[in-house]
């Protein structure tokens, strides 16, 4: 049973995801993640680690420099906003659009090299944009201040259409619904559904198939006589449009857009999310997206109070030594929980969070993986029935 | 003519920063194949150990002097660090010199801290594709480097250079030229002496001592030297240790020249791994090289004449010039055939 190239098994994929996706406000709200900002921010960098896993997880580039198609993204949405209206509708098309104009110019040089050039090619580029952003392109990027939004921007489509904010400083708004709340959360979701669809044919497709021989030998490609380079760029281009979009949806969501977007450490940032979640798996870059911004949440809130009533249970003296402890890795200290996490995925699971719940489900379930599961376990990157 | 040389002398300094640290990550990737994301934590550590001897030197002794009374009536305290009470003049000193004095003790506390690395895991990763030791070595160097922040706060902490080497020299008298046109800090002239001293020993080492020419040997053919019954293994450990040591005195002399906070790691890394890359990974040569070219050229491009030109040039020609370099010279500019090739 086929239909648009995709058999059973992965339209329950997609539909239970689409599900989780939709009812998430209702699914997330027992671990305290009910609530549209953080919702928003679990759509928008799936979005980038899907699009990141794309060209990482399937041909094995591993590019440090993603960041630089995040910030881009942003810019042109305020400056769309700015310039031609507060729905966010084009505001996403051109941050797409600009991202994968970037990422094609960025991509063409740096896939001439491959491996760890690679990577510090593309980081070269990010440094690069980052650096200017805040230096030179001032004018077009505000600098370290950022870029905003004013009262006098000229938004030239909404004045066309005789629609005025007045003298308050408006935020975006898709035909009348502002783009705040439940209302923006959803805006993103359906954008991460989408995206989620369009990897999944990716996965599916002749072309990614392609890809996949790319990352395990590529010398054995090139010795069939098949140029690779331009497999490769595609995957670059659609990844840098999915890291615009996501830029794009920052900006639409809070439309502001600041250089340090751009800075190696939200490249980093991306690789982790993809590495933590399962690289070249459909939903571990999603998964691992989310658990890191939940993390990141939940640990940057907790302070010494918060741990001293955690370790109430314990004598006076050990409790006091565990809030010494735990208070190192929480609150200010967050960074320090991913580093090591970070870490131990790496060490113990390099497959991530995917491949501990295939090992997880293999201890229980003799015969071979690939049957119905729902939702998450419906996936294994080898296996393509195609 | 002047302004030429001063801006020679001016990346110089930087340049050796750079050479120091590139040094240590070639040889680790000449030696172990391993690409460690977490040298430029090395080179914090270093610069880290210079400011907790210098509060271990400047703990203070402090007795109240009954017969002196502050503005507020109280009993004045007398405040004296232990060792000038300890051992007088020769504790005053240690304390004024306290940067270079951190250089004996950073020696052996970074060839330790190296050693653990190595044991406890990078040799774990040796098999492992070099995307897992980027991605393992990144999450260990911000796991160092927010440790670091934990216990000496997120603030710069500076470090100043002893009173006698604080100075300007006067460089352009020096070479016959007017006097005044060219001056240079004492500092950071030191810090370029001492970054060649540093890299002359390393390179006498490698080259001139049996344990070098047995760590050459490895590079060239890990295998081969297996096969001789060499214990390659413990060899390359050593020579991740002096790659940290390096790496830690790089960064205790250059405390004084910028005061050290947790992420000035993080900083120098991406930069020397550019160096790593234009001078060829894995080339010793190379890597000196490109760090002390890289360092003048940055601060040519900062110039005010050259950015009139070219505006923002100061800000990417490190990177620029890594982007040439890798497309025109894959291999860097000493990289050797058949190394990281692609």
């Amino acid at each position: 049973m086929r239909f648009m190239g995709m058999n059973k098994q992965d339209w329950i994929l997609f539909i239970g995801f689409s599900v989780v996706t939709l009812l998430g406000p209702i699914i997330f709200s027992p671990i305290g993640a009910g609530y549209p900002d953080l919702l928003q921010k679990f759509a928008i960098y799936g979005i980038f680690a899907l699009g990141f896993n794309i060209l990482f997880g399937l041909t094995g580039y591993l590019s440090f420099g993603h960041a630089a198609f995040l910030g881009v993204g942003s810019y042109t949405a305020v400056w769309t906003f700015k310039l031609l209206s507060m729905n966010p509708i084009p505001a996403i098309i051109f941050a797409t659009i600009i991202g994968g104009l970037f990422s094609a110019a960025i991509g063409f040089i740096s896939l001439r090299r491959t491996g760890i050039y690679f990577s510090i090619l593309t980081l070269a580029f990010a440094q690069m944009s980052y650096n200017l952003a805040y230096s030179v392109l001032t004018p077009i990027t505000n600098g370290e201040t950022g870029l905003q939004l004013t009262q006098d921007d000229p938004r030239a489509l909404d004045v066309a259409l005789g629609r005025d904010y007045g003298a308050v400083l408006p935020s975006s708004d898709l035909f009348g619904i502002d783009m705040t709340g439940y209302p923006g959360f959803y805006f993103c979701g359906v954008m991460l559904i989408i995206c989620f669809f369009i990897s999944l044919r990716i996965f599916r497709s002749p072309f990614g198939m392609m890809l996949r021989a790319v990352k395990s030998n590529q010398n054995r490609m090139n010795y069939t006589g098949l140029n690779t380079r331009p497999y490769a760029l595609t995957a670059f281009i659609i990844s840098g449009m999915y890291a615009g979009l996501a830029g794009g949806l920052l900006a639409v969501t809070d439309p502001l857009a600041g250089a340090e977007r751009m800075q190696w450490t939200a490249s980093g940032e991306v690789v982790l999310m993809t590495i933590l979640g399962g690289a070249g798996t459909l939903l571990g870059p999603v998964i691992g997206a989310g658990v890191i911004k939940y993390f990141e949440n939940i640990f940057s809130a907790f302070n010494d109070n918060i741990l001293e009533q955690a370790f109430s249970f314990l004598p006076e003296t050990l409790q006091h030594i565990m809030v010494q402890v735990s208070s190192l890795f929480v609150g200010e200290g967050w960074h320090l929980t991913l580093g090591a996490l970070f870490m131990l995925i790496v060490i113990f699971l390099p497959g991530g969070l995917m491949e501990g719940m295939r090992r997880i489900r293999n201890l229980f379930v003799s015969k071979p993986p690939g049957g119905t599961g729902s939702g998450g376990s419906a996936d294994t990157p080898v296996q393509n029935p195609a | 003519m002047d302004a030429i040389l001063l801006q020679i002398l001016n990346g110089l300094d930087k340049g050796g920063a750079y050479a120091l640290i590139a040094l240590g990550l070639t040889i680790i990737f000449g030696t172990l194949g391993v690409v460690n994301f977490a040298h430029g934590a090395l080179f914090m550590l270093g610069a880290f150990c210079a400011v907790s001897i210098k509060a271990v030197l400047g703990l203070e002794k402090v007795t109240l002097d009954p017969t002196q009374t502050t503005a507020w009536g109280t009993p004045l305290e007398i405040r004296q660090p232990y060792v000038e009470a300890w051992f007088g003049d020769l504790g005053a000193t240690l304390l004024e010199y306290s940067v270079p004095v951190s250089i004996l003790i950073a020696i052996p506390v970074m060839l330790l801290i190296g050693i653990i690395m190595e044991r406890g895991l990078i040799r774990y990763f040796y098999k492992r594709p070099h995307a897992e030791q980027i991605l393992v070595t990144f999450g260990l160097a911000i796991v160092l480097q927010e440790i670091v922040k934990s216990i000496f706060g997120a603030n710069p902490i500076p470090q100043p250079a002893p009173d006698s080497m604080q100075g300007m020299v006067d460089f352009g008298a020096f070479l016959g030229h007017e006097a005044g046109n060219v001056v240079y800090p004492i500092w950071r002239m030191t810090y370029f002496l001492f970054s060649l001293g540093v890299i002359g020993l390393v390179f006498a080492f490698l080259q001139f001592t049996t344990f070098g020419m047995v760590v050459r040997a490895g590079m060239a053919d890990r295998e081969t030297v297996g096969l001789l019954g060499i214990d390659i293994d413990r060899r390359f450990t050593i020579v991740f240790g002096i790659a940290a040591i390096v790496a830690g005195l790089a960064g205790v002399m250059y405390t004084p020249i910028l005061s050290p906070d947790y992420h000035m790691g993080m900083d120098f890394l991406v930069l020397s791994f550019v160096v790593v890359v234009v001078g060829g990974m894995g080339s010793l040569g190379g890597a000196v090289l490109a760090g002390f070219m890289l360092g003048i050229l940055q601060s040519f491009a900062s110039m005010n004449e050259v950015k009139e030109i070219i505006p923002g040039i100061d800000q990417i020609i490190i990177y620029l010039i890594a982007v040439v370099i890798l497309l025109v010279r894959p291999r860097g500019l000493m990289g050797r055939k058949g190394v990281m090739e692609g």
